[in-house]
């Protein structure tokens, strides 16, 4: 759905509200202001955070919170940093040279920055799925149970168990049933997008990051994986970056809107689209930049 | 980082939470293991290097601690095993430099043309026909040069000069210089290749021709690559063994006439070890103090190389 | 208007030489084909007569009908197995290095430098390196192990090279995907990035093994014998162990030498002998390498990233 100049922030919200009528009542009730929300519990405290690619900084003063169980959407313009601080939640910047990060991370009270903390557990902890499905040539039984291979569960009955759980958690398990010892590579790209959740979910991971992970499918697909979003949301604590608006206010509970490296607005999904209260976030969303 | 997890899912109890920590553990040490390992055979290629170094330098000294370098490098007579020997380097020298010489006056310019015909003319069925043909070639035994040389080209050869020796230069400088054709060929238009693209469009859009493009842009452009195939062309000639020690004869001779028999450093090296070498004996380490004279040279020419690239080096 | 005139002839003669240019590139690479047939026909109309089962199966001798390959052969395939067992883990295990492992350090460039350098060092000089240090400095004697360890330092830069090569064209997502599960660097590198690059690595290794077998000036250097009429005691006994290393330290011989031993003899029909050798020689060289190209090949094709 292209996004064209609205105007006044009375039909913003009209069309705002008109985008999500289909979506499950877990969203955010806009109509009435004094909704009162309990802060849920933050998963993960950013503070402070800023990164460097060498000498380019590419994510200034940051400091958000991530509220467990809930879906957080990083949305904002190409080369805005929110893929970059993506990537730090589960330090998978440390696999490019020549960064550095400063400010902390929490995670559960611990900074995961610090310099005692197991790299290892933390990607057990916080999952990824990436913008380009990248499933292991291998069988799709085996992609999913990569992850507990490694870590010496090797027995049958067990890894039986976890691929049938995952692959139906993944909603592919009705699709592959029958043929799980194919290769992953036979399958369409929104099936292998979704044997990649189911191979990150088969971990049991706390949450689960997403990089655009819709950008490259199909309108049909997409829907499936946002469905798959919200049923996830109960189990896991998700941190979705997308370019799509309208997907981020379909799926997400809180939006942090970045810009040039900075965070710019961060709230409640509903507020943050109907009535913004900075004039970047407004122009971003009606379309006047971006 | 482990307090919060639930332990749902594969992890039942406990007792396997715990166990799965454990196995963490002794993988870590393992995987420091493994790649200490593997630390140590990529720097065994710096041990290897030291070994050369290291024996060619051992020996050489021994051997002069008998025989003068003044003599050594001036001494026009190379007479190791004789009653009197005499211990001039510079036949074997000569008998070097001539063949590598009339190796690289066919290998560069054919290995250049090949290059450029294969860059800029052939399409892509020629090409790969021809790739596997130039690799197959560099593929052969150099023994089986050897015997080429002596008993085909060397009698061609006769039919056109009758007063050619059947041991001679000429005929063993022309296999090598086929027989690195390939090297040169190769790397020559690896070089090519990578220039950039909108350089080479710029010229054909001006209206240049392949020929044209080729020699007045192209190879400019490449010339460190093309400087570097020609080093180690030069280093593959000089280093050439066999079809020396076959096909030009093992007697020293000071001379630059290719037409004649001569024996190179490599061929003089063969010649004693085929024979008996006591250990410790001046004929044992002369063949060491020939070998470092081999590297010198090379290393030389590499220097050389080196400082003419960097001098041409273009920037795009 | 005379300009005009004088630059479209200039035109037409560039035109020209550029066809004739073309003609001359398609000459000369047709004198590496050339030389290619001669040499294979060459030793064809000369070996062909020698080669036969007895051939094979017989000791070389003084008289050039009766002679054979026998030892040299055998001497051949001993020695591949120590080259080939110390080369290809030793390559593959530093080209892994060098690719995943090593930080971008002033050792590591050394190490980078050595390998590159070590690629142009003429065979003979290992030769005398191996004859100062592994026949007399370590005492390995001038033996099959000896023999084996040299050629497996030679064509070891090979190995290593072509090993970095493959890794290099695994993607990186696909390791992305292995370390945002958890895996360890060697958990990744064992298990995905190895298995894809496996095939490059083969090529590699059969390459550097058939410019191995045709080696012959290192071998010479450190003292293999020209004439053996006899065999290395087998690897395999009746008894226990079953396996015997005895092997190890014999004397041996190998084909190239074989063949450069009776070329470098007078007699004619010697020649005929050196001629079916090189056959030899050529067929398991072109067939080695054919095996890589074609495996080349087929890699490539097979894998879609």
């Amino acid at each position: 759905m292209k996004n064209g100049p609205i105007g006044g922030k009375m039909e913003l919200q009209e069309g705002v509200k008109a985008l999500r009528i289909d979506m499950p009542a877990t969203q955010m009730d806009t109509t009435t202001p004094e909704a009162a929300v309990e802060r849920p519990q933050p998963i993960f405290d950013i503070e402070n955070v800023n990164f460097y690619y060498g000498d380019k900084q590419a994510l200034k003063s940051i400091n958000v919170e991530i509220a467990e169980k809930k879906a957080t959407a990083f949305i904002g313009p190409s080369g805005c940093g929110k893929t970059t601080l993506l990537r730090c939640l589960n330090r998978m910047n440390d696999l490019i040279l020549n960064t550095r990060v400063t400010g902390s991370i929490q995670l559960d009270g611990k900074n995961i920055y610090d310099p005692s903390t197991d790299i290892i557990q933390l990607r057990r902890r916080v999952g990824m799925i990436f913008q380009k499905w990248n499933p292991f040539p291998k069988s799709i039984y085996e992609n999913v149970v990569y992850g507990l291979r490694i870590v010496g569960v090797n027995k049958r009955s067990t890894l039986d168990e976890v691929v049938e759980k995952s692959l139906r958690r993944a909603a592919l398990w009705d699709e592959v049933k029958d043929n799980l010892h194919k290769s992953a590579a036979e399958m369409s790209g929104g099936q292998q997008q979704r044997l990649c959740i189911a191979r990150a979910l088969a971990v049991e991971p706390e949450v689960i990051l997403m990089d655009e992970p819709c950008s490259a499918l199909d309108p049909i697909s997409t829907a499936k994986i946002e469905e798959l979003i919200h049923e996830l949301k109960d189990t896991f604590t998700i941190v979705i970056v997308t370019h799509n608006m309208q997907q981020a206010a379909r799926v997400s509970d809180y939006t942090a809107f970045f810009y040039l490296g900075e965070l710019i607005e961060f709230g409640e999904t509903g507020k943050l689209f109907t009535a913004p209260e900075k004039r970047q976030t407004e122009d971003y969303i009606t379309g006047r930049f971006g | 980082m482990e307090t919060n997890h639930e332990g749902t899912g594969y992890l039942r109890t406990q007792a396997q939470v715990q166990s799965l920590a454990t196995n963490a553990a002794i993988q870590k040490v393992r995987e420091r293991i493994i790649e200490f390992s593997m630390f140590l055979c990529a720097l065994s290629s710096i041990a290897i290097t030291l070994g050369i170094v290291g024996v060619l330098l051992v020996e050489s000294w021994h051997f002069f601690e008998n025989v003068s370098v003044i003599e050594f490098l001036t001494d026009t007579q190379w007479t190791v095993l004789f009653e009197n020997p005499r211990y001039g380097i510079m036949p074997l020298v000569t008998g070097t430099v001539v063949t590598s010489t009339v190796a690289l006056l066919v290998a560069l310019p054919l290995g250049t043309v090949i290059a450029i015909y294969l860059s800029e003319y052939a399409n892509n069925k020629v090409r790969e026909i021809l790739k596997p043909v130039l690799e197959l070639l560099s593929a052969v035994p150099t023994v089986v040069f050897g015997f080429f040389a002596l008993l085909f080209v060397t009698p061609l050869l006769q039919q056109v000069l009758p007063n050619l020796p059947g041991f001679n230069m000429l005929s063993a400088g022309i296999v090598i210089g086929i027989m690195i054709i390939p090297y040169v060929s190769s790397l020559s238009e690896d070089a090519m290749k990578a220039v950039p693209v909108h350089i080479r469009e710029g010229s054909y859009a001006m209206g240049a021709t392949r020929f044209q493009t080729a020699v007045r842009v192209l190879i400019p452009a490449a010339f460190s690559g093309i400087a570097s195939a020609y080093v180690l062309g030069f280093s593959r000639a000089v280093g050439e063994t066999m079809v020396v020690a076959i096909a030009a004869g093992q007697q020293p001779n000071l001379t630059l006439n290719p037409m004649e028999g001569a024996a190179t450093i490599t061929a003089y090296i063969v010649q004693v070890s085929l024979g008996d070498l006591p250990h410790g004996s001046i004929a044992y380490q002369s063949i060491f103090a020939a070998g470092l004279t081999l590297m010198c040279m090379t290393l030389l020419f590499n220097i050389g190389g080196y400082l003419l690239r960097k001098r041409f080096r273009e920037i795009y | 208007m005379a300009d005009v005139e004088n630059i479209q002839n200039k035109v037409a003669r560039n035109k020209r030489f550029d066809g004739i240019f073309a003609i001359i590139g398609l000459l000369a690479t047709l004198v590496g084909m050339i030389t290619l047939a001669a040499l294979i026909l060459d030793l064809a109309t000369n070996g062909l007569s020698r080669l036969s089962p007895h051939f094979f199966t017989s000791f070389p001798s003084r008289f050039p009908a009766q002679a054979g390959i026998l030892s040299a052969w055998v001497g051949t395939c001993f020695v591949m197995i120590v080259t080939a067992l110390t080369a290809v883990p030793m390559g593959i295990a530093a080209g892994v290095y060098l690719e995943e492992y090593a930080p971008k350090n002033w050792l590591t460039a050394l190490i980078e430098i050595n390998i590159a350098n070590l690629a142009g060092v003429p065979s003979i000089v290992y030769g005398l390196m191996a004859l100062g240090l592994f026949v007399y400095q370590l005492k390995l004697g001038q033996s099959i192990l000896s023999a084996g360890l040299t050629l497996a330092l030679l064509i070891l830069p090979i190995v290593i090279v072509a090993t970095r090569e493959s890794i290099r064209a695994v993607p990186s997502s696909m390791r992305e995907a292995a370390y945002a599960l958890g895996a360890t660097k060697w958990q990744t590198t064992r298990d995905h990035v190895l298995p894809y690059s496996m095939g490059g690595i083969l090529t590699g290794i059969i390459i550097a093994l058939s410019r191995a077998i045709g080696e012959t000036a290192p071998l010479i250097t450190i003292g293999a014998l020209t004439f053996i009429a006899f065999l290395p005691d087998s690897p395999f006994k009746a008894e226990f162990p079953f396996i015997s290393f005895e092997w190890l330290w014999s004397p041996f011989t190998v084909l190239p030498i074989q063949m450069f031993n009776w070329v470098s003899r007078p007699q004619q029909e010697f020649h005929l002998n050196a001629a079916a050798t090189g056959l030899v020689l050529m067929v398991m060289t072109l067939a080695m390498n054919g095996i890589a190209i074609y495996f080349r090949y087929r890699f490539r094709k097979r894998i879609k990233w």
